[in-house]
């Protein structure tokens, strides 16, 4: 049984006004207990309201969200215990901070949930430490902290309720290079040492690609295709129509191709575009081109 | 949620009086509302309900705006409409027990008065409608103007009002999305005490309040940085400019008021 399922799901805004908008479309979707699933869409493609959806912020116009099987508009469902199974963390999370310390701002979610304290400042260090916010910084303002320090704080503090599913909204906008590689590959690390379910929402396939099990396209409020990574670049034509840019090495692999150097995989990542690479070189005899 | 409520009320449209110069609207607006407290007869309620209908059709707004616009003065409505009942005498007794009395000038006066706040709004929320919130108040800085010699910040206050107004989506926007990230980290705002739900607000007060003072730095510097320097020698991307389709509507509204003043002379 799928871990989190949409079925028929429609999202419209301003209903009967002139600003009406569909954002969500008929979708069906099925997300398996421990992928990580990156979501890729153009600006307005209805990606972070599928997420809203997802943990019971927004109330479908159509269609059901199922949690382990269960609907979670069901009469009786208790909304704050979805949003602790299904942590969302919001674009520009910094943004929500407030507490006067940052433990504290990381111990919001847990003592929501009514944990007891050895429990708290467990999870506080654990997730501190997930996200490398050192030990010093637990006493400090939050506003006193970088950019890319408040982020982390603001996502361990999502982490914190140890979430089933943790659904990322463009986690590295606005960081700089190093701070994206960095939260990312935190990311990781947080996924395969927990097991949990991950969906990123991204709208740069580069940073996704590497990290991701599958692959979300949404274009226009429907779903493209859900896929493996290898599978949604094979189609690269009609991404690249929808204004979504393959990876730089998917796109020279591609090109390549065109020029009648065949590769018999799609590549994704540096590393493995450089081993294909060598192993084709190795094949026409050692590097004699 | 929030952003459902529909501030400013702008509604965009294809309409003359979409395209019409804001300051003869808000001119019109004004004769409207004289001409609506000017008579203590029959005569300014055809006119203004004439009016009404006229600047309707006009502006192809749909009818149901403009009962919607009244909705929320119901109660002042029906508070009104039931004290002039029972307060004013004269005339026919249509209905007396004990010292409660109906009389004929106490029903008159009483839906006098609705009408009259009927319409009154109707107009009013008629320039809304068709004006966007920033040229209306481009309007009311070229209105004003005169006033300059007086030394009154005319221009700083317009512009005032036009970052005012044009922050409010933004501000419920944000207050929105602040709302989400806390409730999705279980912030409760729905249940609880009093005293509870007043300090459910401070992890959504403080956010927004700190994005505020950000956002008014960063626009302040946005704006020096385009060597903005107050109203002295500033030029309009849009100016406002007047044509025909204003003097004929300021010409029938005109012709309206003019024929309420003589009619109430005459009938006097």
């Amino acid at each position: 049984m799928p871990i989190l399922e949409a079925k028929n799901l429609t999202y419209t805004y301003s209903i009967g006004s002139p600003f009406e908008k569909t954002a969500i479309d008929h979708i069906d979707l099925q997300i398996e207990q421990g992928e990580f699933v990156g979501i890729i869409g153009h600006t307005g493609s209805g990606k972070s309201t599928l997420m809203q959806m997802m943990n019971g912020l927004l109330k479908p116009t159509e269609g059901t969200v199922l949690l382990n099987g269960q609907d979670i508009w069901r009469k009786g469902c208790d909304r704050r215990a979805v949003r602790f199974e299904v942590g969302l963390v919001f674009q520009y999370p910094e943004y929500q901070l407030f507490e006067e310390t940052v433990y504290k701002d990381i111990a919001f979610g847990p003592k929501n949930m009514g944990l007891d304290e050895k429990e708290i400042d467990r999870r506080v260090r654990e997730t501190a430490e997930a996200v490398g916010i050192a030990a010093e910084l637990f006493e400090k303002p939050p506003y006193a902290l970088s950019g890319g320090q408040k982020r982390r704080v603001a996502i361990a503090g999502v982490m914190a309720m140890e979430p089933k599913v943790l659904i990322l909204d463009e986690p590295t906008a606005g960081l700089d290079p190093q701070g994206r590689t960095k939260i990312l590959m935190q990311l990781a690390a947080y996924q395969k040492r927990t097991g949990c379910t991950v969906m990123l929402v991204s709208h740069s396939m580069e940073d996704v690609a590497k990290y991701v099990s599958k692959l979300l396209v949404l274009s226009q409020a429907k779903i493209v295709c859900f896929d493996t990574p290898a599978n949604v670049f094979a189609q690269g034509d009609s991404l690249e129509e929808m204004g979504l840019a393959l990876p730089q090495i998917t796109r020279v692999f591609h090109n390549l191709r065109a020029r009648g150097i065949d590769f018999d995989d799609e590549v994704y990542t540096v590393k493995y575009g450089a081993e294909l690479l060598l192993k084709k070189l190795a094949e026409r005899g050692g590097g004699s081109c | 949620m929030l952003k459902d409520i529909t501030l400013g009320q702008f509604f965009p449209m294809d309409s003359v009086v979409h395209k019409m110069d804001a300051r003869y609207k808000i001119i019109i607006t004004l004769i409207f509302l004289v001409m609506l407290f000017w008579g203590q007869h029959l005569t300014s309620l055809i006119a203004g309900f004439l009016f009404v209908m006229l600047a309707t059709i006009c502006s192809k707004i749909p009818p149901k705006m403009l009962v919607k616009s009244i909705k929320p003065i119901v109660p002042i409505l029906a508070v009104t409409g039931f004290l002039n009942l029972f307060m004013l005498k004269g005339g026919k007794t249509y209905f007396a027990w004990k010292f409660i009395e109906i009389t004929e000038q106490g029903v008159q006066t009483s839906i006098f008065m609705v009408v009259r706040i009927c319409l009154l709004i109707a107009g009013t929320s008629l320039l809304t409608y068709t004006t966007s919130p920033i040229v209306l108040t481009d309007a009311i800085e070229s209105l004003l103007s005169p006033l300059k010699k007086l030394k009154m910040p005319v221009h700083e206050l317009a512009m005032m009002m036009t970052i005012a107004l044009r922050f409010i989506p933004t501000l419920i926007e944000e207050t929105d999305k602040i709302m989400a990230a806390q409730k999705a980290r279980g912030a409760d705002m729905e249940s609880g005490s009093l005293m509870q739900r007043v300090r459910a607000l401070v992890p959504i007060l403080i956010p927004l309040f700190v994005s505020a003072f950000r956002r008014a730095e960063e626009l302040a510097l946005a704006m020096e940085c385009r060597c903005y320097h107050g109203g002295e020698g500033r030029t309009r991307l849009r100016t406002l400019r007047s044509g025909m389709r204003d003097y004929i509507a300021l010409g029938i509204t005109l012709l309206l008021f003019t024929a309420v003043i003589v009619l109430n002379i005459m009938l006097h």
